[in-house]
């Protein structure tokens, strides 16, 4: 029995009088199967008892369980309270799930991203259910006069075998809450979970199909005014002046003004990248009204001089950060990427002796590939609710990290930190976006500015062109070959704008002799910040498309091509610091040549392979690519998927099926330009999104059955799909995809995309 | 400004707006009914899906004077007890991720259902086509609409 130590996560057991949360919209799991009957249906408990800042039980025995981490549809507000309800030992028909407010008093890590919030919850979730149950049984021993190490419990409900006693959790809740917390606690083997693995429906189903107001967007309250924003055409740019009266006068407009995000003295952190830190607000009646005086106002913006200050960095250490000034375009990004691929990086790792391999080659094979900015384009647009009056802020917003923008929205206010609430809004989506929280400030400094509740909403517009993009990236690859074709040396050469994406220890290093892993940067005033697997999304994408280039070459199957490189790389590793485990890489290989039958596909089905490992998963991807009507169509998607042990399999899938669809778009479509440091689409009739005729018509995805502890599962699904795509419509087409996005290239060979 | 006499999910509502103001927003701002979405504003996204006396309209495009004495009908108001077979599939099928897109996606799918309830897959990829899912659970969606094609 594995055991788990209670004091890691203790502040959960700190007692607050009132909780927070009231008043929001219920999350039933047992609504989830529709209207639930007469006998189904538990009453509202007369009274509640809190066992932990997780866990409340009602004197009836239903039972409320609070999600912690902000829920932006990787559905964490089902799986996170699984986990608890497993050591709980509850029926999950009982179990009522409330998102928990921001509470850093009370619960560890509210924080949604990198894919990591079932990993870093793993233990203390289950250690909160586990305690929990610990108290109940202890209450019951105490009540009973039996020993505790007699008694056992079974969905909610509690019995001591010999005296035939019995009692729900209701029943001993009042004494539990009471009860010495134990140091120490058994959690449960895996064997014996329940509820973990067993797929449960989204706990908020029922409220997303009858259109509940669960958003930040939805938020209304008495005297709630509407704020629209209007930020700087272009990166590089920054406000002179506007004109007040160009709005004052217009039906429901109330004010318009300035604000500005960041103090003087204020030290900026990892997070606080955003674009525009001065903005002007428009305050009114409507949102309608709002949006109508952002089209009527005039304002002057002027270039912005080039600013450099220290920020404290995603470790804590200082860094410091250069923006430059000057209007930033496209073609000139291109060619300056370009001419990297002559030009010598930084050498981030060397094994062995490449450039003398490469000296002496028979054939080199080199390749660039390329991708474009990315827009998040999260469905819901930024926005938020703010209600700041005298020295108190309450803010309801969409926000993945509560945490990284606290301290922000304190020096925005100049108002103590226990004076802010954050409530913790569903998002519609985030995929990165919402790590960078500035919409917050700017909505709490507007209903500061005017002393009343705001909801502050952004267009798809300003949403768009708003920044904090995925940055664009290039990669050289080159691979020297003997006279018989065998591989001698392995060169990757990565950089972008203003980033590199290369994980120079990551496959194929450790598997090759002669490694050469170099990366680079441009520096940019356009803002940039994590997309879904950041640096992955594009790395993946290159280094599997140069893979199965390079088999091609070789004369191998590209599955066996790199099962022999996953070999090597297990027996006989080159190099130190590979942070990935080739047995586990080879296995969703292995995993998906069998499900997708890769050596024997349909009749006209062109298939492509790629595998990735990231955010501490391993996945493989097999692409099936028709032409019907001259239109290239993805009939199927088989993945294999290693995130050791499965919470709530069909949500997976699901999560899994949306990052495949996710890549599939962006590889065809993603892309974001610029004029003049002005983004060249700004909504979606120019920025095309992968819509249901472009979607797969199949995806099967398929779980490695493990007892390994949970990994993550909402990013690694999406990096490899860009070369499997890449990769199958070279089947199809006989043409290599080098440059996100392919719709452009393939529209040449006179495809309809 | 003007006052306008809505037929909204069955029930006569009035609202004082300028008759520019799209539906949306009177939905959303003027009567709290929230469940149609924002998404893009210029009728690409399908976030913002009614049914105006049946038929699927995106109301961010749709004027408060254009809609007269047409009912129109939102999320809220698809069914009462929210078990429209429609509904029902999307939960049987687990569809939404973030949800925002899904009540665009739900009152599209109920109004192809009506016109034609037993679709095929390229009628079903043709009427959704206009509603983004930026999470991508379109397989899922169009699973839901033959299931609850196969309900009606
Ligand atoms: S908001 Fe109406 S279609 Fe996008
Ligand atoms: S479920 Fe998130 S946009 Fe569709």
């Amino acid at each position: 029995m594995k055991s788990a130590n209670t004091k890691i996560n203790r502040r959960s057991f700190l007692k607050v009088s009132a909780l927070a949360g009231g008043g929001m919209v219920l999350s039933f799991s047992w609504l989830a199967g529709c209207k639930p009957t007469a006998k189904e249906m538990l009453a509202m408990p007369k009274e509640w008892f809190e066992l932990n800042s997780y866990i409340k039980i009602g004197d009836n025995g239903l039972i409320t369980l609070f999600s912690p981490n902000p829920e932006f549809g990787s559905n964490v507000k089902t799986s996170m309270p699984m986990l608890i309800a497993e050591e709980l030992d509850v029926d999950w028909k009982n179990v009522m799930v409330e998102q928990a407010d921001f509470y850093p008093e009370r619960y560890d890590r509210q924080f949604t991203g990198g894919s990591q919030g079932i990993r870093q919850g793993w233990v203390p979730m289950r250690t909160a259910g586990a305690t929990a149950r610990a108290l109940l049984v202890a209450a019951a021993a105490q009540t009973w006069s039996v020993p505790s190490s007699e008694i056992t419990t079974s969905n909610g409900e509690i019995s001591h075998a010999e005296s035939g006693k019995k009692a729900g959790y209701g029943e001993m809740a009042s004494l539990a809450a009471k009860m010495e917390i134990p140091e120490d606690i058994a959690l449960k083997e895996i064997k014996d979970f329940k509820i973990i693995g067993n797929s449960k429906k989204n706990v908020d189903g029922k409220n997303i199909v009858t259109g509940k107001p669960m958003y930040a967007l939805d938020k209304k309250v008495e005297g709630m005014k509407y704020a629209a924003i209007v930020h700087p055409p272009a990166f590089g740019m920054k406000l002179k002046s506007f004109d007040k009266e160009s709005v004052s006068g217009m039906s429901g407009i109330i004010d318009a003004f300035s604000i500005n995000l960041f103090k003087d003295d204020y030290r900026r952190n990892f997070f606080d990248t955003t674009t525009f830190p001065e903005i002007i607000a428009i305050v009114g009646n409507s949102t309608w009204e709002v949006m109508q005086a952002k089209k009527n106002l005039k304002a002057e913006w002027e270039e912005a001089p080039k600013t450099e200050f220290m920020a404290a960095g995603f470790g804590g250490n200082a860094t410091e950060v250069t923006i430059p000034a000057g209007l930033e375009n496209t073609s000139s990004h291109k060619a300056r990427m370009a001419e990297y691929i002559n030009k010598p990086g930084n050498v981030l790792r060397r094994d062995g002796d490449p450039e003398g391999q490469f000296k002496n080659a028979h054939k080199v094979i080199e390749r660039t590939y390329s991708a474009p900015f990315l827009a998040h384009n999260t469905m819901e647009p930024m926005n938020a609710f703010a209600d700041v009056k005298g020295d108190k802020a309450e803010i309801y917003g969409p926000t993945q990290a509560p945490d990284l923008i606290r301290g922000t929205i304190e020096q925005a206010l100049g108002i103590p930190k226990e004076n802010i609430q954050i409530n913790l809004a569903r998002m519609g989506g985030g995929f990165g976006r919402r790590a960078y929280s500035h919409h917050l400030v700017e909505a709490a400094l507007i209903s500061q500015k005017i002393q009343a509740p705001v909801k502050m909403v952004y267009t798809r517009e300003d949403d768009m062109s708003a920044g904090v993009y995925r940055p664009t990236y290039s990669a050289t690859y080159r691979a020297a070959l003997d006279e018989n074709n065998n591989l001698l040396a392995f060169h990757v050469k990565a950089g972008g704008i203003p980033e590199s994406p290369l994980h120079a220890n990551r496959f194929p290093a450790g598997a090759i002799d002669n490694y050469l892993a170099e990366g680079w940067d441009i520096p940019s005033n356009i803002t940039i910040g994590a997309f879904r697997a950041p640096r992955s999304n594009f790395i993946a994408g290159a280094e599997q498309s140069f893979l199965d280039e390079l088999a091609e070459e070789m004369g191998k199957d590209p599955i066996e091509f790199r099962l022999e490189l996953l070999k090597r790389a297990e027996t006989d590793p080159v190099g130190e610091n590979n942070d990935y485990v080739p047995a586990r890489y080879a296995g969703v290989l292995e995993m998906v040549r069998d499900k997708s039958n890769w050596k024997s596909p349909q009749a006209n089905v062109h298939r492509g392979v790629s595998a990735y490992f990231c955010h501490n998963s391993y996945v493989a991807e097999v692409v099936d690519t028709v032409v019907k009507d001259n239109q290239p169509v993805v009939e199927n998607v088989y993945a294999a998927v290693d995130c050791g042990i499965v919470v709530n399999p069909d949500a997976a899938a699901n999560m899994g099926e949306g990052a495949i669809v996710d890549g599939i778009g962006n590889a065809y479509f993603g892309e974001m330009a610029f004029e003049n440091g002005a983004p060249t689409k700004t909504n979606f009739d120019k920025y095309r999104m992968i819509r249901h005729k472009e979607a797969p018509k199949k995806i099967e995805v398929h779980f490695v059955q493990n007892n390994e502890d949970p990994t993550g599962l909402g990013e690694p699904l999406f990096p490899p799909v860009f070369a499997a795509l890449a990769n199958s419509l070279y089947k199809a087409t006989g043409k290599r995809y080098y440059e996100q996005p392919f719709a452009p290239q393939l529209e040449m060979q006179n495809l309809k995309m | 400004m003007a006052t306008y006499n809505l037929k909204i999910n069955g029930k006569s509502l009035q609202v004082d707006v300028d008759p520019n103001t799209p539906m949306l927003w009177v939905l959303r701002d003027h009567l709290d009914l929230v469940g149609t979405k924002f998404g893009c504003g210029i009728a690409q996204c399908g976030a913002c899906t009614v049914h105006m006396d049946g038929n699927a309209v995106r109301s961010c495009q749709l004027p408060v004077s254009a809609v007269e004495s047409s009912e129109i009908t939102t999320i809220e108001g698809l069914s009462e007890e929210g078990d429209h077979p429609v509904q029902k599939a999307w939960i049987e099928h687990d569809v939404p991720q973030c949800g925002y897109c899904q009540a665009g996606q739900i009152m599209s799918a109920a109004a192809l259902l009506k016109s034609n309830p037993s679709p095929s897959d390229a009628d079903i990829e043709n009427a959704m086509n206009g509603n983004i899912c930026r999470c991508g659970t379109y397989t899922r969606i169009k699973a839901a609409v033959k299931t609850a094609s196969q309900n009606l």
